[in-house]
């Protein structure tokens, strides 16, 4: 089966996981698992720049460990609680890629998170704030929950994609609420079928990205389940078979569910009759 | 002069210009972006931006994340 690129925005890619690169244990590890991923897109956060201790040297940059040419930068408003202040972030870093001269300057990862204890996005910021940005001329990919009259809200705000979420941010527990998810993906892609729908954040496991995708998502995006796996590496080329499995199964059309057994050997001709 | 550098009062040597604080603080301007008072200062502006007593600056850059 030929399986088509996945559009968003402006762009366009072969792989639909997108990874995270906060947290792994060492730059390194992070590098070897953005490769056996598979993935073609690493978001990113912005904060305050570590200035060198009296006498010491200075931290590495992540820009030194990522390879601009190889992967594209989606910068993320991570962290920020209020519109006004996910504006800026996503200001800060199109400022930040546009100085590098990377595509990633034309598009942004929205978060606009209520709580410090779920990291639930908060929808009446998110909203604002996707306004401001489509009107800053920014692709907004808009993080968000899984209700899906939001959903379509952050759509019609302008937003190149929206992103449900599976569970809270970094929880491990998977899609909580496929029902929702799928309503999400028909409302969103509703006369619009290419609409690009990305389930961000609560991924535990292979087999959570695998059923988001056999949900009919188009991508998904996680971090921590990888770069806090046990073996990062592993797990990483563990979730590029997932997703990779998980599409080809949404595209091949599953069996219905049925409550009672039907037989894959004939019935007829057995030896011992019933 | 007394400036705010990422949250965090700073004594600065005047005249001082975004340029100068940078190599002051050993950053490399292409791995960074600027604000003065919420403002952002365009990377190419570096040189020609002066900064004044009781500006609030913020340097960000690139971090991991999710």
């Amino acid at each position: 089966m030929s399986e088509k690129r996945t559009r968003i925005g402006s762009f366009e890619f072969s792989s639909r996981l997108f990874l995270g690169t906060g947290k792994y244990s060492s730059y390194p590890v992070m590098t070897a698992a953005l490769e056996a991923s598979g993935c073609e897109v690493v978001t990113v956060a912005v904060r305050r720049d570590v200035l060198a201790p009296e006498g010491g040297t200075k931290p590495d940059n992540i820009l030194d460990h990522l390879d601009l040419n190889r992967y594209t930068i989606l910068p993320n408003t991570a962290g920020c609680f209020s519109a006004k202040d996910a504006v800026r972030s996503a200001k800060l870093s199109r400022e930040l890629l546009e100085g590098l001269d990377h595509p990633g300057a034309k598009w942004v990862k929205l978060e606009v998170l209520a709580d410090k204890k779920t990291l639930l996005p908060d929808p009446i910021g998110t909203l604002e704030a996707t306004k401001a940005l489509v009107d800053a001329g920014f692709e907004v990919l808009a993080y968000t929950g899984d209700d899906p009259i939001v959903a379509k809200h952050l759509k019609d705000a302008g937003a190149v994609s929206v992103m449900p979420l599976g569970s809270p941010i970094g929880s491990g527990q998977g899609i909580l609420n496929p029902n929702n998810i799928l309503l999400c993906l028909e409302y969103l892609k509703e006369d619009d079928p290419d609409y690009p729908v990305i389930v961000d954040a609560g991924v535990g496991t292979a087999s959570d990205v695998s059923i988001a995708m056999e949900l009919g998502a188009d991508g998904v995006l996680l971090n921590t389940g990888i770069a806090g796996a046990a073996d990062a590496v592993t797990m990483a080329s563990a979730m590029n078979h997932a997703i990779q499995a998980g599409r080809l199964a949404y595209l091949s059309g599953r069996i219905p569910r049925k409550r009672y057994a039907t037989a894959s050997s004939p019935m007829e001709n057995v030896i011992a009759p019933a | 002069m007394r400036i705010i550098l990422n949250g965090q009062p700073r004594t600065a040597e005047e005249p001082t210009s975004v340029a100068d604080l940078l190599s002051q603080l050993e950053l490399e301007p292409v791995r960074v972006a600027v604000e003065i008072n919420e403002d952002i200062v365009p990377r190419k502006r570096f040189g020609e931006t002066p900064i004044r007593d009781g500006d609030r600056i913020e340097i960000v850059t690139f971090v991991g994340g999710g």
